[in-house]
């Protein structure tokens, strides 16, 4: 495996793969010394076309403490804005000796465009593209899931947080994700990558943010999170961000006026918030997640953001980790195979 | 252009038909039958034509040949030379060049560069609004009346939305029996719109650009045409849905007619998920089941034609990202085959039917099937000698580095299409012999086209 462009590109054997070795990642990162000599000479480019802060320091440091050099380029403008191509930016940086690319790109699709229009050999991962996926947001979600939550009632609890749930996937847990669904990358690569690791996964949005076609997608779909969190006790839940844009009256007067997808910020948190009353319909065990930044006090309040349930900044650890799994997995030289 | 010269085709099958001898001369079909010979001059030039079907020239009632503006992508030129290629000896070109064609003084520099490239006739398509604003009528009567004459009426690129200024242009073409040829998509449905809104978009996260945007309009515009009894013709139908508002409207007896390209006959919207903008297209791609609607309104005449939509655009336009990228396919030179392999291989049309959608009937609708030079006519003894000859058995792979046309974005590069142009005569001079352009350029194969 070359690239990593899609949750769909791993199947359960591959997926559990990156998360065991995420967790051998991990275990290094409790030493004093956290940098492993894996990468040493490869260098790494963050192409960033969106600003993304979070996700550009957790692969920066990733490829860091696997020695590889890092480059990270902010490019401003894309070729969306009539600035340099992003064929040009891509093979100008692959001229400079790039092993790796790891773009973040508004355009859905870009990514794959890169790995497969024949631009650059470089490995391609997937750091965010437009509307489509996010693969290893879904891969540290998963992760934190697993640590907290596979193998049930018989987990052993005095194990190492690191070693618990190693060669295991997710079957028959329950996990209701929440909010704007339509424009998150994070829920379709989750959606993907849950159910392939054996997870029932129920979809809870306004209708609006519900995108025509998802049918098709293997889980389930509701309008109404207390009925979800009432009937199905989810193991876990995962509040997506809802982005101010999508609000009421759209963005004012511009083009896009009229079409708030929802009509005021009051409503939404009112029918798909999590608060402190939601927070005690779930079942004791079960967790919650933000893939972040959190809007406080609309899609999640301050209770359940900062509750003992709340596992949002292992999820920021984790990232870390699944992020070294995952280059390691594409650029060591010398390893095992993905599956 | 040139000395005329008589040209015998022999054993050509007139729409599929009996075999027998075609002789052109003069610019006309002289004659027509087994002792067509006998008036056949010592100068006469014979094509040995077994095997081949002789159709009327064709016509394309919707062409993009980008000049003037945009000449890195096409000029008059490239783009009638890849029609005659095509098989086409006349086409409409669209309005939406740069200054758009909302004057008498664009429409007829188009048509004159179209006389002076001479492969095809050119009958420009006018602006419906001043810059394809959608605000103010153009000066439509004086785009009619100019040496252009144009009858075709298009925003197309984009759709005319305001209802009234539809209602407008609907009624005021009545005077010189024009037509309004709409764009239908539904600006507020399809902001941002990048692919045909269903489960491929939701999974590849392509804003959606639903079937809805495009039947919406379709549905009120035929009711604004029955209205104030005007013609509408419909711009690349692409939904099954369409075609049902178009059967329901023929069927009240309003005055509507509809095209559909040769990518909607053949292509769906799984292809997006290659994120290959050369399948980016508007209005998009659609489900298979679209695709079957369509072939199916073809067949039965719910759709009239085919029109090709042919509309070039630069690598750095397609080289890209898909949202980036530009919407739009070349199809001159592919178009026939498609038609052939979809409606004809599958016995859901013959030759007849194939020289109605793809000439007599788009002739008819843009008004030039009559005049000094009539387009779409049979293939009858006294008319102008424009003719298309096909070699129905012949199975080519396209190569999309070999098409005619000034750009490369073709989105048929490695099918297989049947049935191969291997001449046209425009007025009974031959643009295309043996597959190659009277200038020596050749369209399209891998490989040496029947016949060289």
């Amino acid at each position: 495996m070359k690239h990593l462009l899609s949750a769909g590109d791993l199947d359960r054997d591959a997926a559990i793969h990156v998360l065991d070795t995420a967790a051998r990642m991990a275990a290094t990162q409790g030493r004093e010394m956290k940098k492993l000599p894996t990468l040493r000479g490869r260098t790494v480019v963050n192409l960033f076309f969106e600003d993304s802060t979070r996700t550009r320091i957790s692969f920066e440091t990733a490829a860091k403490r696997l020695s590889a050099d890092v480059i990270n380029f902010a490019a401003k403008g894309s070729s969306v804005s009539k600035g340099e191509s992003l064929k040009d930016t891509a093979q100008t940086l692959q001229a400079m000796g790039a092993d790796a690319v790891v773009i973040r790109h508004p355009a859905s699709g870009a990514p794959h465009r890169l790995a497969h229009s024949g631009w650059v050999g470089t490995s391609v991962i997937n750091a965010g593209d437009g509307t489509h996926q996010h693969p290893t947001q879904a891969l540290l979600d998963a992760y934190t899931i697993r640590q907290h939550l596979a193998g049930g009632p018989t987990h052993d609890p005095t194990a190492e947080p690191d070693q618990r749930g190693l060669g295991q996937d997710l079957a028959g847990l329950r996990i209701a994700i929440v909010g704007d669904v339509l424009h998150s990358r994070v829920a379709r690569s989750n959606v993907q990558l849950l159910h392939t690791l054996g997870a029932q996964v129920t979809l809870v949005a306004p209708p609006t943010l519900v995108p025509v076609g998802a049918q098709a997608w293997p889980c389930d779909v509701s309008y109404h999170l207390d009925e979800v969190l009432a009937d199905q006790q989810p193991d876990a839940i995962m509040m997506l961000r809802v982005q101010r844009e999508r609000m009421g009256a759209g963005a004012g007067s511009g083009p896009s006026h009229g079409t708030g997808f929802f009509p005021s910020p009051l409503e939404y948190t009112r029918a798909f918030g999590l608060d402190a009353r939601r927070l005690r319909m779930l079942p004791d065990h079960a967790i919650v997640l933000h893939p972040g930044p959190m809007n406080r006090g609309l899609e999640i309040s301050a209770d359940a953001a900062d509750s003992a349930r709340a596992v949002i900044l292992e999820q920021v650890t984790n990232g870390v980790a699944v992020r070294m799994a995952v280059l390691y997995l594409l650029l060591a030289k010398e390893k095992e195979t993905w599956a | 252009m040139g000395v005329t010269t008589q040209y015998l085709l022999r054993g050509v099958a007139p729409l599929g038909g009996a075999p027998t001898d075609l002789l052109l001369a003069d610019g006309r079909i002289v004659a027509v039958g087994p002792d067509a010979s006998d008036g056949a001059g010592p100068e006469a030039v014979t094509i040995q034509g077994d095997g081949l079907v002789a159709l009327p020239g064709l016509v394309d009632l919707h062409t993009h040949l980008r000049e003037p503006g945009r000449e890195d992508a096409e000029t008059v030129a490239t783009g009638t030379r890849a029609a005659a290629l095509g098989g086409f000896t006349s086409v409409h070109a669209m309005a939406n060049t740069s200054p758009v064609a909302d004057t008498a003084g664009v429409v007829e520099q188009v048509w004159r560069l179209g006389r002076d490239a001479g492969w095809v006739d050119v009958h420009p398509v006018g602006a419906v609004s001043m810059g394809l604003a959608g605000e103010q009528l153009a000066e439509l009567g004086a785009m009619a009346h100019s040496a252009a004459r144009v009858r075709v009426f298009s925003d197309d690129g984009h759709c005319v939305d305001d209802p009234v200024l539809m209602r407008r242009a609907l009624e005021y073409v009545k005077a010189f029996d024009g037509v309004i040829a709409q764009h239908s998509q539904e600006p507020r449905l399809t902001l941002g719109s990048q692919m045909h809104e269903g489960i491929v978009s939701a999974e590849v996260g392509l804003a959606g650009w639903p079937a809805v945007a495009e039947e919406a309009i379709i549905a009120r515009d035929v009711l604004l045409a029955e209205h104030v009894g005007s013609r509408l013709h419909v711009c690349h139908v692409s939904t099954a849905g369409s075609v049902e508002i178009l059967r329901w409207a023929k069927s009240r007896g309003i005055s509507v007619t509809a095209e559909v390209t040769p990518h909607h006959l053949l292509l769906t919207d799984e292809l997006a998920r290659s994120y290959d903008p050369l399948y980016k297209v508007n209005p998009p791609l659609r489900t298979a089941a679209d695709v079957e609607a369509v072939r199916e309104a073809l067949a039965d005449g719910t759709i009239d034609i085919v029109a090709t939509d042919h509309a070039p655009h630069t690598r750095e336009d397609k080289d890209c990202e898909w949202a980036a990228a530009a919407f739009g396919m070349t199809g001159l030179e592919t178009a026939l085959g498609i038609v052939t392999r979809t409606m004809v291989d599958t016995g859901r049309m013959t030759w007849a039917d194939v020289a109605r959608v793809l000439s007599s009937a788009p002739a008819r609708i843009g008004r030039v099937h009559e005049g000094e030079r009539p387009q779409g006519r049979p293939l009858s003894v006294g008319e102008p000698a424009n003719v298309t000859l096909v070699d129905p058995a012949a199975r080519w792979t396209v190569d999309g580095t070999q098409l005619a046309s000034t750009s490369r974005n073709t989105p048929f590069g490695g099918r297989e299409l049947s049935g191969r142009v291997v001449a046209t005569f425009l007025r009974g001079r031959p643009t295309v012999l043996d597959g190659v352009a009277a200038d020596g350029t050749r369209s399209g194969a891998a490989g040496p086209p029947g016949g060289a």
